[in-house]
Parts: C-alpha cells; structure tokens; sequence
C-alpha cells in the first residue's frame, strides 16, 4: 500500500510538472510581462534594461525553475488586467464556482434517486417510460440552451428568479458566500438548476439500470423468501447496493459538472473561476490564464490522486495492477 | 455487389429494418448531412456573400409573424442575414468540424490503441498512462484552454481564419484516449487468437499482423463508440463557439449564431437562438438514438437499460 501511494504521488508531481511546462510555454510565447507592468509608452533601451533586470533574457529552461519555484511560493505571476497577484484572483473567484457546483450536487442527489429508484421498481408505468424518453432527449441539450430557456421563462416572462449575478453576498471568514442571504438563494437557483441538467439524465439512468440489476440477485430473491416487507427489500436491501457505484461514478463527474461551470457561469454571468478565465482570455491576461491553466490543473491532479489512493484502500486490485 | 448482399442478409441490417426508431433518425441523420452539404444550391440566401446582406433586414420575424416577410422563411438574424440560409451553412460547418475531429482522435487514438496493445511492456504502461491523466481531466476542460492559448497565440483575426482546422485538432486532441482505451481492449482480446498465432508462425511481419489482421477485427466497438463521439464533437464544438473559442461570427456554426442571438432573446428576438438550438438538439438527439440502436445490436452484451 505504501509503495503504491508513493508511486501515484510521484506520478502526479511528474504530471503537475508537464502542466507547468504547458503553462510556462504559453507563457513565454504569447505573454509580455514587460508590457503587463508598464504599457506600451515607454522607450525600447528601457524595456531592455528591465527584460534583463527581470530576467526574462535568460535561458528557457532557468526562467523555467524560477517559474516553478515561485509557483510553489504561491506566486503565479500578476494579473496584467486587476493588477493583483493572479492566484488572489483566482482564489477570489472560487467560492463562486464552488457554490454553484455545490447546489447543482444538491439538485442532482434531491432528484435522481427518488426518480431513479421509481422507474426502477416501476419500469413499466407511464412516469418511468416519460421519463427516460426525457432524458434521451435531455442529453442532447447542450446546457446554454437550457439556461437560456430558463431565464427567458422565469426570469423574463415570469419574472419569478433573477437571472443574472450572484446577489446579495455575505463575508464568512474571506469565503464571499451568497448561501446565506435569500437573496443569494435566489439567484442560485437558476444557474444550479441548468449545471445540473447535464448529470440528472445520465444520473437517473444509472441509478434506474443499477437498481435493476441488484433486484435481479439472489440475496433479493432470497429476501422476498423470507417474506420481508417489499419496503424493507426495496430501501434496505437493493438500494444500499446500489449507492457504491453510484457514489464512484459521482466523485468523478463532480470533475465534468466543474467544467460545464465555464457555460452556465457565461450565460448567467455568475463571478465565478470560468467567467473569469473568459474574461482574461478576451482581455488577452496571460499571466491570469497560465494561472488558471496551473490551479485548475492541480485541482484534478490533487483530485485524482486522492481518488486512487482512496480506491486502493477499497479495492486491492487498483494496486495490483500496473505492478510488473 | 457481393458485399451488399451480405450486408442485405446480415442481422445488422435484418434489426435495422424491425427497428423504426433507428429508421427515422437514420433517415433525418442522412437527410441533415445532405442539405448541410447542398447548402450552396440549397439555401435561398448566401451569407457569406456580404453583397447581398443588407443591415437593415436584421431581426425581422419568421414570415408567419406579424412583421415578417415573405423572401425570409425563419425570420433574419441581428446582421440580416435570412436565418434558414444561416442555419444551412451553419450545420454544414459543424458536421464537417464534428466529423472532422472524430476522424482525428479515431486515427491518433487507434495507432495509439494498436500499438499500445499489440507491444505491450513499457510502451503499453507509457501510452496508458498518457491516455489515464488525459482522461482524468474532462475534455471540455481541455479543448477550452487549448482554443484559448491558441486564440491568444494566434490573435484573434488569425485565429478566425484558422477556425476550422483548429478546432478540428483542438476536439480531436481532447478526446483520443477513449478511442485508445476502446482499441487496446479489443486487441489485448485479439492478440491471443489462433489466427494471429497462424499469422506469426508463417512469418509475417508485426506490423502486417496489426494493420491487416487485428485491426479489421477491432472495428465493431470503434464503430460503436464513433457515433455518440460525432455527437459530443458537435456539441464540443457548439460550447466552444457559443464561449467565443470557436467559429466566428462572419463564419458561424450552430453554436455561434446561438451565441449571438442570445443577447436578443430578452428583447424579444427569440428565433435567432430558438431554430439553431432546435437543429442542434435534433442533429445530436438523432445521431445518439442511431448510435444506442447500433450498441444494442452490434455489442449485446454492453447493453444495460
């Protein structure tokens, strides 16, 4: 187990250091740190005498293990555009992507295995056929149609939720939480409802195939011998073999549902991590881009290797396998 | 003519004549692709030719509204440009792109599979690797900061005119590994036959044995999965368009004359975004029946609800 921890942590330290590569490169090519700090009106003898004084005529590979030292210091370069350190930025933007991931979460648990389980023990009644047609179709949306359906129908039509920003906000401990205000409440809804859109029809189809195919075992067979309560076999038995691969397979999506934030954060131009990076690749912020390029790609790293090693305590085969 | 009739008498094609569903949404499929692709004769307007765009004609309503014209069937657009016609042009743009990259990450991800799965040892445990972070990272993720560092490398004159093929490679770069997945499993299955034995033995060369005898035989599952990639490369390349990452306005596909109708919708000028939503949504609902029905027939065992 030990040499199985150290083998993934090594591998991932292998694959942040790719990452920063990927983000120095960018870096080095497109950005122009010299013009990030003192715009474009300052004479060509001087903007050499701060190149050198900065650096940047080095060697590649030198101005790369100083990028990857700062990088571990925390500093990822400054934001050419808010003139603050990039991953201030960043870190600022977070709680806003957070929380809409989070209430997406929320949705998708809330619905999917009362609506799962259903049309699982009823596969053959109107609301389960109605449903898995809907979620055929449901995976062919793309997910800014339906927020763009969803603020045309209540947030303009029937002006029932705003449909834009975030709110009111309250400030817990640095965290910009709009969680704790109605208001805050009420514009998440929107963004929350379509984020999830994506997940509810895989979601619903893996709980509904999960949950009949536990119900076609032996020990649930073997339960309904018994004579137990059809309530009993339903919630206890089946159902709680159904949950593990279900949990498995969301700890991964929670990855996918991140990346759709960049479209729902867009349509709703909630301040979030993926409004920013739009805005910074449109105002050609390199420095913010490279950072974004470097947390996020620790974000899965950190993620993935977690995952792993998790596994590897659940599951001996994970470290079997890949051992010569 | 003899593969047609084995084809006609094949159980592939017996199930695809019992099966409406896969009829229908076979049948818009083709019928999609072919007015896409005879956009030019098609088409009533070409709005790429700037001459015959007038900016006055913009936003006016489909033509059964109060205020809509005649000469515009589904109304203009916010530049007057007759939006059918836009529309034409625009799915023909994201079928090539979404067929494109398909292409793309098929043939990387297949000689990444063959390979892979055919050497074995340490390229196999690299490759996999590779193939294992990439996925670990969702694609969408991928292709966005790809067209980014490209839009910025590029700027973005340049890089709108090199739309197309970069997204072609930026959709293809981001989805290769499941194709690579999908081959190494099938030749790891292959490798140990008697026929691939029978072939070593008479002396062929490896790279004969996987290119011309493991390979055809690998295609079924590369069939399966091919279809539902056409669709998520549609979709792929409608988010990056609908972000700005993708095909210009000048240029657009679905998800760009989406992206720029959206605006418009609140102040009443829902068509510009409704009939490109809704030909987007029937292009990929219809690929992902067709390709649920080819998984159930062709690979019976993956087949779960």
């Amino acid at each position: 187990m030990f040499a199985f921890i150290v083998r993934r942590v090594i591998q991932s330290i292998i694959v942040m250091l790719v990452i920063s590569f990927i983000g120095f490169s960018v870096q080095h090519n497109i950005g122009d740190p010299v013009r990030d700090m003192v715009g474009i009106r300052v004479s060509v003898a001087e903007r050499e005498a701060l190149r050198d004084k900065l650096g940047l005529n080095d060697p590649f590979l030198t101005q790369y293990f100083r990028f990857v030292r700062n990088a571990l210091h925390g500093d990822l370069g400054t934001s050419y555009f808010h003139s603050k350190p990039a991953l201030d930025v960043i870190l600022s933007k977070a709680p806003a992507t957070l929380e809409l991931v989070f209430g997406s979460s929320v949705i998708i648990l809330v619905f999917t295995f009362p609506v799962g389980i259903y049309s699982a023990l009823r596969p053959r009644s109107w609301f389960s056929r109605f449903v898995m047609g809907a979620s055929t179709v449901g995976v062919a949306v793309p997910v800014f149609l339906t927020a763009i359906a969803l603020i045309y129908v209540f947030g303009v039509e029937l002006n029932w939720l705003p449909a834009y920003g975030r709110g009111e906000t309250v400030n817990v401990y640095g965290w910009e939480s709009g969680l704790l205000t109605m208001d805050g409440i009420r514009h998440l809804i929107l963004p929350s409802i379509s984020l999830s859109s994506i997940m509810l029809p895989l979601y619903i189809r893996l709980i509904r195939s999960e949950m009949m195919e536990v119900l076609e075992t032996d020990y649930i067979k073997y339960a309904w011998a018994k004579g137990l309560h059809r309530k009993r076999i339903w919630l206890v038995h089946a159902f709680k073999n159904t949950l593990l691969p279900v949990v498995t397979v969301f700890g991964v999506e929670i990855g996918i549902l991140f990346a759709f934030t960049l479209l729902t954060e867009t349509v709703f131009q909630w301040q979030g991590m993926g409004f920013m990076f739009l805005e910074a690749v449109e105002r050609s912020d390199t420095a913010l881009l490279v950072a974004y390029l470097v947390v996020v790609g620790a974000m899965f790293v950190v993620i993935n290797t977690l995952v792993d090693i998790v596994y590897g305590f659940i599951n001996p085969m994970v470290r079997v396998t890949g051992v010569k | 003519m003899n593969t047609w009739k084995r084809f006609k008498d094949s159980y592939f094609f017996y199930s695809f004549k019992r099966d409406p569903l896969a009829i229908v949404s076979s049948a818009v499929f083709f019928f999609l692709v072919a007015v896409a692709f005879l956009a030019p004769v098609v088409a009533p307007h070409d709005p790429y030719d700037t001459a015959t765009i007038d900016i006055l004609d913009a936003e006016i309503p489909p033509s059964w509204m109060e205020g809509g014209e005649e000469e515009f069937w589904l109304g203009t657009d916010i530049q007057g440009r007759d939006l059918f016609s836009t529309m034409l042009y625009g799915l023909r743009t994201s079928v090539i792109i979404g067929l494109g990259a398909v292409i793309f990450q098929a043939v990387v991800g297949i000689f990444v599979g063959l390979i892979s799965g055919y050497l074995g040892g340490k390229i196999d445990s690299f490759l996999m690797r590779v193939a294992d972070i990439q996925f670990s990272i969702p694609y969408l993720i991928v292709a966005i900061i790809a067209s980014a560092v490209f839009q910025l490398a590029f700027g973005v004159g340049r890089f709108e005119e090199l739309a197309m093929p970069l997204l072609i490679l930026i959709i293809g770069m981001s989805e290769w590994p499941k194709y690579a997945r999908t081959v190494r499993a099938s030749v790891l299955g292959e490798r140990k036959k008697e026929y691939v034995e029978a072939a070593r033995v008479i002396g062929l060369n490896r790279r004969l044995i996987m290119f011309r005898h493991i390979l055809p035989n690998t295609m079924t599952p590369v069939l399966v999965i091919s279809t539902i990639q056409v669709a998520q490369a549609v979709m792929s390349e409608a988010a990056l368009s609908f972000l700005g990452l993708g095909m210009p306005i000048t240029k657009p596909s679905l998800g760009s004359l989406i992206n720029a109708g959206f605006e418009y919708v609140f102040s009443g000028s829902w068509w510009i975004t409704f009939f490109p939503g809704l030909l987007l949504v029937t292009f990929t609902l219809v690929i992902i029946l067709f390709g649920d029905w080819m998984r159930d027939v062709l690979n019976p065992k993956l087949y779960k609800g």
